[in-house]
């Protein structure tokens, strides 16, 4: 970790960059935010563990804005997010200083307290460098313990892979954290009775209490105004009604970032209510995969998405009543 | 003071929910949160903290206010009925009682409120204490003692049996309705344990034992010095600190809508085809048409809504009420902002010192 804070120190220094986005050490050992750094003295505060599971991408947005360059820190999986981002024309690459980070898989401090540990006053083994598979916690109740993957993210065990798809310079290694098939949960619903289907995410779905985190961290909802904010229309929708979260909402999201989500997991990080939201992202995914031929969004700036672009190819409207 | 075994609560829920309606902590799809109990509940009294804060059972996020129907050229309003059936809601922490209080300040006072009344009026709270309180606590700030909650009923769980107190009318009124499921507690006798304490003493001590692991955490010793005084309004409104705090907010509505005491709302109509229902939902300062008018919005940026809402709960509320702030320490978006924003972070950027 202390290499990056060097490296950003010399690139404020030599005047490559202004400003510094990454992760600020929070005040509890899991809770590190997401910060500008403006000064080498700012960086003192600059933290990259396991628990920085947060995708900077969205926020170069705001960054590319900005006077001057900022360098911003990408995990493998985070550089898909930006080279979206460049091919929707929200970011600006020559605003972006790119350091590609290592990534041994992002923790989820849920996951520890799904295991029965709570009151946690420290954990230690989340570190970058460290060569441990164990996270030591301290906890007013007592010292626990519980494996690194036992605490990872969803995301991290179908993990896309380690290397960065856009980037300047890298530091760091990552390491192999996939240990399942991306698409397994997905066959698991496709094999349900429709009937199962609707019962499965209506039950996921009414817990929606439509804070619309998800939206908001979702690199691939980067409209102005989103259509359910929009006060000129009647789509505006702030009221928390099930029936719009089960059949509007996460269905019309869903539809929206098809083609263009590349599975980074964000909605499902930050969803309050444990929601599997990459669910249905997922399940667009494996459908373009079919239907289109594989496809990576993000794995590239250039080329065309399968569902923006025409050839004579493309599925025709009728394989849905085939595929049923 | 009574008992009852751990093992008989289903029973007590049982009869409880033959006459009132019963909310209490169930779990679904591996969350929980408050909700109406049947005999397929998976009801989690264990767990600290639900998503949500029991709010929803005295302010729902969402409730229809009345329903305006057009017949020719006449126009009927129907009012939503107010609650009149007695409920109960079972296992609110202490910090949320005193979210609570928070709410009353606002709905009760002129002019009241009185859908909220209705429920205030009608819901009976058996408040549990806190047996295990965790790093993201810190109701202490706020004076709140999360080993003995104060409400209509106080219960306790202790070693597989829950203690049960009776601290208001409605409260003795509820522990008539359930007594031949309760056992009292003798309140001399010594039960034998090695100590040989009696249940009170045990239960003194459980008490203590609770207040000790709230000084082992970390937010315990938080300072609200500066803070709730009016003199400071100026100097933490127009701090620098805020261009900095705020940059990392998502703008979604998290820690508004897991909040005890948040409690704004937006009033919108719902045209059904044949007339219109006006119904109120929870709003969020974070959100960009918060508090919109006709001339437009007097908050025009991010940074702007995220001052909003800490100035609020603990500047503009205090000065306004007494002192009273409107955070209750429950840590909820401690907890679940996506960010890891939260008002621990804000109170000590902004704090005490400054």
């Amino acid at each position: 970790m202390q290499e990056l804070v060097t490296r950003a120190k010399e690139l404020l220094a030599d005047g490559t960059v202004v400003r510094v986005l990454g992760w600020k050490r929070g005040d509890l050992s899991y809770n590190p935010e997401p910060a500008y750094f403006n000064s080498q003295e700012e960086l003192e505060q600059f933290v990259y563990d396991g628990f920085c599971g947060a995708n900077l991408s969205k926020y170069m947005i705001e960054g590319s804005k900005k006077e001057g360059k900022t360098l911003v820190f990408l995990k493998p999986c985070d550089t898909y997010s930006f080279n979206q981002l460049i091919k929707e024309h929200r970011v600006d690459r020559d605003k972006a200083y790119i350091i590609g980070v290592g990534c041994r898989g992002k923790l989820d401090v849920e996951k520890i307290k799904a295991q029965g540990i709570k009151g946690i006053q420290n954990i230690s083994g989340a570190g970058i460098e460290e060569d441990t598979d164990t996270l030591n916690i301290r906890t007013i109740y007592g010292d626990k313990t519980c494996t690194y993957g036992s605490a990872m993210l969803e995301r991290c065990h179908v993990c896309k892979g380690k290397e960065h798809m856009i980037f300047d310079e890298e530091i760091g290694e990552s390491k192999d954290t996939k240990d399942a098939d991306r698409f397994a949960e997905i066959e698991k619903i496709e094999a349900m009775s429709p009937e199962e289907k609707f019962a499965f995410f209506q039950k996921e779905l009414s817990k929606c209490i439509r804070c619309n985190a998800c939206r908001n961290v979702c690199p691939a909802c980067s409209c102005r105004k989103c259509v359910f904010d929009s006060n000129q229309f009647d789509s505006a929708q702030k009221a928390n009604v099930d029936s719009f979260e089960e059949k509007m909402f996460h269905i019309i999201r869903a539809f929206h970032v098809a083609g263009r989500c590349t599975d980074c997991g964000e909605c499902s990080r930050v969803c309050p209510q444990g929601i599997p939201l990459h669910l249905f992202n997922r399940k667009f995914i494996k459908d373009i995969n079919e239907l289109y031929g594989e496809y990576q969004a993000g794995a590239d700036t250039e080329s065309k998405g399968p569902l923006t672009s025409f050839t004579f190819e493309d599925a025709e409207p009728g394989i849905v009543v085939e595929r049923r | 003071m009574y008992k009852i075994a751990k093992e008989n609560l289903s029973a007590l829920f049982q009869t409880i929910a033959e006459t009132k309606e019963l909310y209490l902590p169930v779990k679904i799809s591996g969350q929980v949160n408050f909700a109406a109990w049947d005999e397929e509940a998976e009801v989690s009294l264990e767990t600290l903290k639900t998503v949500k804060s029991p709010k929803d059972a005295f302010f729902p996020q969402s409730e229809t206010l009345y329903t305006c129907k057009k017949e020719g050229k006449k126009i009927t309003i129907d009012p939503e009925a107010l609650k009149e059936k007695e409920f109960v809601v079972f296992g609110m922490k202490a910090c949320d009682v005193k979210g609570l209080e928070v709410l009353d300040k606002v709905f009760l006072s002129d002019p009241v409120d009185t859908y909220y009344a209705a429920r205030r009026e009608h819901g009976i709270i058996v408040a549990m204490a806190c047996h295990e309180p965790e790093e993201s606590c810190f109701c202490k700030v706020f004076g709140v003692d999360c080993a003995e909650p104060a409400a209509d009923v106080s219960v306790w769980m202790v070693e597989g049996t829950l203690y049960w107190k009776a601290g208001t009318e409605k409260g003795e009124a509820l522990t008539k309705s359930v007594e031949s499921l309760l056992s009292p507690v003798e309140e001399e006798k010594k039960d034998g344990l090695a100590a040989g304490i009696s249940e009170l003493e045990k239960l003194e001590l459980e008490k203590q034992k609770i207040r000790g692991i709230v000084e082992q955490l970390p937010y315990t010793q938080l300072s609200l010095e500066g803070w709730g005084k009016e003199e400071n309004l100026d100097e933490k409104f127009n701090s620098p600190k805020w261009e900095e705090l705020y940059h990392p907010c998502l703008a979604c509505g998290t820690c508004t809508f897991v909040c005890p005491t948040c409690q704004c709302y937006d009033i919108k109509d719902y045209d059904t085809g044949h007339g219109i229902k006006r119904y109120r939902c929870w709003d969020s300062c974070m959100y960009s048409d918060f508090t919109m008018m006709a001339h437009g919005n007097n908050r025009t940026s991010q940074m702007q809504r995220f001052r909003q809402r800490f100035m609020h709960k603990l500047m503009y509320f205090p000065v306004n009420n007494d002192g009273m702030f409107s955070c209750v320490g429950c840590g909820r978006c401690v907890e679940k902002c996506p960010a890891s924003l939260n008002i621990v972070k804000v109170i000590k950027a902004m704090g005490g010192d400054q």
